[in-house]
């Protein structure tokens, strides 16, 4: 609360006409937390600017204030120069603002046309007039170049064109400023790029965005200015032509980050899950195998990678292994123990009891029960067998909090005390105790699906090097990510999933971004081996 | 025994009552307010037109005082579920003990009597014969000569059917029952709606109240409903709170009863006709309900939100204000996917 000045370097020209958007000095305080410190911030008309900031540096508190959903304790917001009030987004929304959130607020069942005209409809004869909201629709989505069907099921379509329905949202309501809040953090990485793009054309149309997000590449990619948020104050305003991934990061974090540290290659041992043929058939609708005959091996000491785009049968397959899915063919062997043959499956205890941990991807549905204290959060797994377990069914509280304390302090998760409901911990900390949890039990195999999505750049830092760590004390890895930088960064070899089927093999030395790229688009890999010629050829 | 028009009159007459409830029940669910209160509001309906008849001395006081009576009792639901935020569950369970205990009471003050009253000079509702049809062999026999609320129902279900899909406040409904976070952050009052969707199932109750007692007999007693406002809630699902989905649904149950009824006449235990619909609904029950280990047991959240719960920030990020920017705690699932209550048998 001292700092007196925030390091100020103005992107804009300071001689520009009134700011689209400008807050001055921003204070906002909940109990215990002072989560916007006089923040300053101006975007200019048909700028793209990056809001950016670890999580509770008050980026969304600061979004909030902007956008209505929460009044500020002291400051200042400005429209072209007007001053604003909101005490609802309704309001912000007549004025000309317009927010996408991070979990969209869509109706799956309605079509794209009634998501985006829900709440002004055109009315002729008393009913919707279907025929004028479609062509408005149709006519929006032409001259952003969206690619969005009109007539589909939003709950149809892949995620990242949901995404371009909250947008088609704003633009019905003809929002001038677009505040997309952390828009790629669901995203695939090819969708990420269509984004971006949509971003770039939003702009060059005159409209402002303003980008909340912690990805620096995306910043350095679309942004025209950034600023930086640290423990509620700016800690840096700049041009992104003029800066570097480094400085942001470092203005993010107070410390300077290795952005690009690469790990030593493993040493691979013996085979701890071997996979033969697993099979999941369609979903209710669907008519192709889930997850299409896929074989794999994982050795202990080797971190292997599967890339794809999100929906290709990874979560299928990580879940048919963990035995939460059913699988209807293949066979599945978990350091030594065969525990899926011919559809017949053993249960999730008896595949645990076999060697296998496992992170999965919803920390917040499946890999924790959110409302429980860390500490039970933690014993889980532990709570069958001693210590923790103690006599006729009676757990021993000491020594589980005992337990808890030890993964606490030996993958630093930040929490009050080991008392407190998991849920209230921030992301990255939720991650790094369920991680720890899963790693604490030692199995020869650990499977970990999206570990540092919506996590911060430090705690993703701390996550690899932990996976890393566990890698090299001879323990195999299956790692499932969105993010194909993560993937590449952690494997010793990376398989690439297309359409339920392991389209491509790559060890650790040809993995290169072109080529999975390729290989997750449904191309040929080349200069790979195929885990499976057949699938190979199938692919195309 | 043969399928004939006198079946299909008795079915017509029999569905009636459930077809009301449900048009109700399928407007509460599709505003995500799972109304289970559909017996009790059906039960007060019924005294409620029996009571009004019986004081204005036209069975036209008597539906006016149903739609009153059951408007004004689903207000608790709206109150209780909408405006305080209690399980709409345990409210509209609540509700039907309350309505079997009232109507008994209101019997003996208001009546003086216990078990069923009945008057020779209790007003019911004439009979309608369309002109045309009732003519036409067959289907004049089994459409003509009903009461006006078994052609008004019909008329509902075409109403509500048009309302849903095609207006402005439909759409909106189904909106604010699928989800009420995105219907509110476009300006549409979530609670106005809801409270909207539950007064009109209470005043579609009061009619299908009004039918039984007025219409299919013309008297009241106590606990006359007999489950039909619960085979109401299971028609909601097995119709998935579609209009017409529900018409047939309903038709199902009053066949059922219809056959009932005629096999009773010949020779079959009461009590097994009586138990036919219950078993019927079990059946239907079981029938709509899918095994849902193939689908994953993991029952995941939709996409788009996947990372939303895990991406919340420390405390600094997470207005404690409802609705937060990165959105709060995700609704249950709600609407046709409701999990299957467990149906009470009334006592």
């Amino acid at each position: 609360m001292t700092e007196p000045q925030p390091p100020a370097r103005p992107g804009a020209s300071p001689d520009a006409p009134a700011p689209e958007v400008e807050l001055r000095g921003i204070v906002k305080r909940f109990p215990g937390v002072l989560a916007c410190d006089r923040v300053d911030l101006a975007v200019a008309a048909g700028e793209v600017h990056a809001l950016m900031g670890e999580n509770g540096a008050g980026k969304s508190t600061l979004m909030s204030v902007l956008y209505g959903l929460q009044r500020p304790d002291a400051g200042q917001i400005l429209l072209r120069g007007t001053p604003h009030s909101f005490t609802s987004p309704l309001q912000a929304i007549d004025a000309g603002l317009g927010m996408v959130h991070q979990g969209f607020k869509l109706f799956p069942s309605l079509s794209v046309t009634e998501n985006v005209v829900y709440g002004s409809e055109p009315v002729r004869r008393g009913l919707v007039d279907r025929a004028a909201a479609r062509a408005k629709v149709a006519e929006l989505v032409e001259r952003h170049g969206l690619q969005v069907p009109p007539d589909a099921k939003v709950g149809s379509l892949p995620v990242g064109v949901q995404q371009r329905v909250e947008i088609l949202k704003l633009l019905y309501r003809d929002a001038r400023v677009l505040i997309l809040d952390e828009p790629t953090a669901v995203l695939t990485p090819a969708e990420a790029d269509r984004l971006l793009e949509v971003v770039r054309g939003l702009a060059a149309a005159g409209r402002t965005v303003l980008l909340v997000t912690h990805k620096l590449h995306e910043v350095m990619a679309v942004s025209d200015n950034v600023t930086v948020l640290r423990d509620g104050r700016v800690t840096a305003r700049l041009a992104t032509a003029a800066t570097g991934p480094a400085e942001i990061a470092a203005a993010m974090t107070g410390r300077d980050v290795d952005l690009d540290r690469s790990h030593p290659a493993g040493t691979p041992g013996n085979e701890v899950l071997t996979v033969q043929g697993l099979t999941v058939p369609a979903g209710s609708g669907g008519a192709k195998p889930l997850v299409d005959a896929v074989s794999l091996e994982v050795r202990a000491g080797e971190i292997v990678g599967i890339a794809g785009v999100a929906g290709n049968g990874q979560s299928e397959l990580v879940e048919a292994l963990a035995g939460l899915r059913h699988a209807s063919a293949g066979r599945v062997v978990v350091a030594g123990t065969e525990v899926a043959s011919g559809g017949k499956g053993a249960s999730v205890a008896k595949r645990r009891a076999a060697g296998l941990a496992y992170v999965p991807e919803d920390r917040a549905e499946v890999g924790a029960a959110r409302t429980a204290p860390l500490a039970d959060n933690l014993a889980m797994g532990f709570h069958r067998s001693a210590p923790i377990a103690g006599r006729g069914g009676l757990l021993r509280r000491s020594a589980l909090r005992a337990h808890a304390a030890r993964v606490i302090e030996r993958f630093g998760v930040k929490a009050a005390s080991g008392a407190v409901p998991i849920g209230t911990l921030s992301g990255g900390n939720q991650q790094k105790a369920i991680l720890g949890r899963e790693i604490t039990h030692d199995a020869p195999l650990l499977i970990v699906e999206q570990p540092t999505r919506g996590v911060d750049i430090g705690s993703i830092e701390n996550i690899h090097a932990r996976l890393v760590e566990y890698r090299d004390a001879g323990h195999g890895i299956l790692l499932v990510s969105a993010e194909l930088s993560e993937v590449l960064a952690l494997s010793d070899r990376v398989l690439v999933m297309y359409e339920g089927r392991v389209v491509a093999e790559l060890p650790r030395a040809e993995a290169d971004a072109q080529t999975v790229g390729l290989a997750m688009a449904g191309g040929t890999a080349t200069g790979g081996t195929a885990a499976d010629p057949a699938a190979k050829a199938k692919a195309l | 025994m043969s399928f004939d028009a006198e079946l299909v009159f008795s079915a017509l007459r029999a569905l009636t009552p459930v077809l009301f409830a449900a048009l109700g029940g399928a407007l509460c669910e599709r505003a995500g307010v799972f109304n289970v209160s559909l017996e009790g509001t059906l039960l007060s309906g019924c005294f409620a037109a029996v009571a009004g008849s019986w004081y204005t001395g036209s069975a036209w006081g008597g539906v006016l005082a149903a739609v009153l009576a059951g408007t004004a009792f689903s207000a608790i639901l709206a109150i209780g579920a909408v405006s305080l935020g209690a399980d709409a569950v345990v409210v509209g369970i609540a509700l039907n003990l309350l309505a079997v205990g009232l109507t008994g009471f209101l019997l003996r003050t208001v009546f003086g009597t216990q078990g069923t009253f009945s008057d020779p000079d209790l007003q019911g509702l004439e009979p309608v014969d369309i002109p045309g049809v009732s003519s036409i062999p067959f289907v004049g026999d089994a459409i003509s000569g009903h009461s006006p609320l078994v052609y008004l129902s019909w008329v509902a279900v075409a109403v509500i059917a048009v309302l849903l899909s095609r207006h402005r406040w439909g759409v909106r409904l189904r909106g604010v029952g699928e989800a009420p976070d995105a219907a509110q952050s476009l300006g549409v009052s979530v609670a106005k709606y809801r409270y909207a969707a539950v007064l009109v199932s209470g005043a579609l109750c009061g009619l299908g109240g009004a039918q039984l007692a007025l219409g299919n007999v013309t008297l009241f007693s106590e606990n006359m409903t007999a489950g039909r406002g619960w085979i109401a809630v299971v028609a909601v699902m097995l119709g998935r709170a579609l209009p017409v989905g529900v018409l047939l649904a309903a038709l199902l149950f009053g066949l059922v009863e219809a056959f009932g009824f005629r096999l009773q006449g010949e020779g079959m235990p009461q009590q097994a006709a009586d138990a036919a619909p219950y078993v019927m609904t079990l059946a239907a029950l079981f029938l709509a309900t899918r095994p849902r280990f193939r689908d994953g047991l993991v029952r995941r959240r939709p996409s788009g939100k996947a990372a939303a719960g895990g991406g919340s920030g420390g405390p600094g990020e997470r207005p404690p204000g409802p609705p937060g920017p990165r959105g709060p705690a995700d609704p249950p699932a709600s609407g046709t996917s409701s999990p299957v209550p467990t149906l009470e048998p009334n006592p």
